[in-house]
């Protein structure tokens, strides 16, 4: 089980926490001037590294806010946390 | 190649089985092959196989950066089935089911394929809907699946719960007596002895570390054991499907999740079937050794570690207590996870890939051994033609481009 450690609450365990995968992926300003390739990139296409990955968490049994984690695939250790509008570290 | 019968069992003994031939070679990877396949699991050394037999390619090398069966092959639950929603996944795993039940005799190798049936619980109302639903597609697509009353399904297994008193009470099941369990290892043996036989390179500890392109066309792989050329490379390396098309410079619509599994200690034979649960998130058989293996939902996060959260495997444990009351007791002997390729539509991807002569066939997430004969098939049937097969044809990267996705997550019987 992952300890993590929400911005506004402080380190709680996994099980407090939803998972909203992949971060900063922007949806696009004009979706209407996308082509359908490039529409499928921002829907369905993702970055799944095998390394350091940032992602979205949301504290589901907390103050239920979103926020952004940099964690490592494969120790699974957590490198950074840091509040949605902030840059990746 | 010693083939294996009664007959070289009994002579075999004679001499203390010290005497059986090596299964298959262990060459030194050659500096050029027609066609490379990425990946020694199932479905890699199944369409390795395939290509020989069915279409006369044998100049072909099968690069496993472990050993042959060594990830998802040999940590999956062993289940199959072929009671999809949609007529293409239908027409996909059912092609599977029927080469599953003629794969020991056309390997000749017992797979120790087992037709004991399989039972999708439905819990509430909206599963009792969808199944149904399901089961009566199945019927329409030639797939023997039917729907059971709680009596009914009590029949078939007699030491489930079906009291009306559990949280999450068992009101209803499909069942598909043709799915079951075969030998998960043994899958990978024998389609290896088999590809072998033909010709296969089957190279062990070859990590594939980058994929060279000239022009927009493969020209093979670079390995940690050097170079080695190709006229066409497969990668079928389901968990780290990206990996691979990173090294290949494109994208998928892929994340890799870990997903758990363990056996008990033996016990004499209490349970003849195959039990799943995707509302409660466990799914249980019981292996000849008399251990029962069981499997639960994936971890949330992406993960390439071999390994999940303990809380996972205490909700999949709760579910299954709460079903079979009389597992309270036993323990549990083994815990391990595999890396799940995981498609948005919870199907798999089987077919070309942006780059010429590169092919791609990975995203099974959480079901695929139960395709590995069929996957391997059509699989080897894209690479030779260049296109891919009618049944496969739907299951291209090009569906997300065109958006005619095939949402399976219902059929998956595994939450993600």
């Amino acid at each position: 089980m992952l300890r993590i450690s929400c911005p506004w609450c402080g380190v709680r365990d996994e099980t407090e926490f939803h998972y909203g995968g992949q971060a900063h992926i922007a949806r696009p300003e004009d979706p209407d001037a996308l082509t359908d390739a490039e529409w499928a990139d921002f829907l369905f296409m993702r970055d799944n590294p095998k390394g350091a990955f940032a992602e979205r968490w949301m504290h589901a049994a907390g103050c239920r806010r979103w926020f952004n984690v940099k964690r490592h695939t494969v120790t699974h250790e957590i490198l950074a946390v840091y509040r949605p509008g902030e840059p990746a570290p | 190649m010693e083939k294996f019968s009664a007959w070289s069992l009994a002579r075999n003994a004679l001499t203390g089985h010290r005497r059986w031939s090596r299964q298959w070679r262990s060459p030194e990877p050659k500096r050029h092959y027609d066609v490379i396949v990425i990946g020694g699991g199932g479905h890699g050394l199944a369409t390795a196989y395939y290509l020989a037999k069915n279409h006369g390619i044998d100049n072909v090398a099968v690069l496993e950066k472990g050993w042959l069966g060594g990830g998802n092959t040999g940590r999956n639950t062993t289940i199959l089935r072929s009671n999809y929603l949609w007529d293409e996944s239908a027409a996909l795993y059912e092609h599977s089911l029927k080469l599953w039940e003629s794969l020991s005799r056309e390997l000749n190798y017992n797979v120790m394929f087992s037709q004991r049936g399989v039972l999708n619980l439905a819990h509430n109302t909206s599963d009792v809907r969808a199944g149904r639903r399901r089961a009566e597609a199945n019927r329409l697509n030639g797939v023997d699946s039917s729907w059971l009353e709680p009596d009914a399904v009590k029949d078939i297994c007699p030491i489930l719960n079906t009291s009306v008193d559990l949280r999450y009470p068992v009101v209803g099941a499909t069942y598909q007596p043709r799915g079951g369990t075969a030998r998960h290892d043994a899958v990978a043996w024998g389609f290896a002895r088999a590809a072998d036989e033909r010709g296969v390179d089957i190279v062990q500890n070859c990590e594939v570390t980058g994929i060279r392109r000239e022009g927009g066309r493969v020209t093979g792989v670079e390995t940690s054991r050097g170079f080695v050329g190709a006229g066409k490379v497969a990668m079928v390396t389901a968990g780290h499907s990206s990996v691979l098309a990173e090294m290949a410079g494109f994208r998928l619509p892929i994340q890799s999740h870990p997903l758990q599994a363990l056996v008990s200690e033996p016990i004499k034979p209490v349970l003849d079937t195959v039990v799943m649960s995707g509302a409660i998130h466990v799914y249980v058989s019981q292996s000849d050794k008399g251990e029962l293996v069981i499997g639960a939902g994936i971890d949330s996060y992406n993960s390439y570690a071999q390994r999940g959260s303990f809380h996972v495997v205490e909700g999949q444990m709760a579910a299954l207590v709460e079903l079979f009351p009389m597992f309270a007791r036993l323990r549990m002997m083994r815990n391990w996870g595999g890396i799940v390729d995981v498609c948005p539509d919870a199907s798999p991807i089987i077919g070309k890939t942006p780059v010429e002569g590169l092919y791609l066939n990975g995203g099974w997430g959480t079901g695929g051994f139960k395709a590995t004969p069929g996957s391997g098939w059509l699989f080897a049937w894209t690479i030779a033609h260049d296109e891919p097969h009618p049944i496969n044809a739907p299951f291209t990267l090009e569906r997300f481009t065109g958006g005619a996705l095939i949402d399976e997550h219902g059929a998956a019987a595994v939450a993600h």
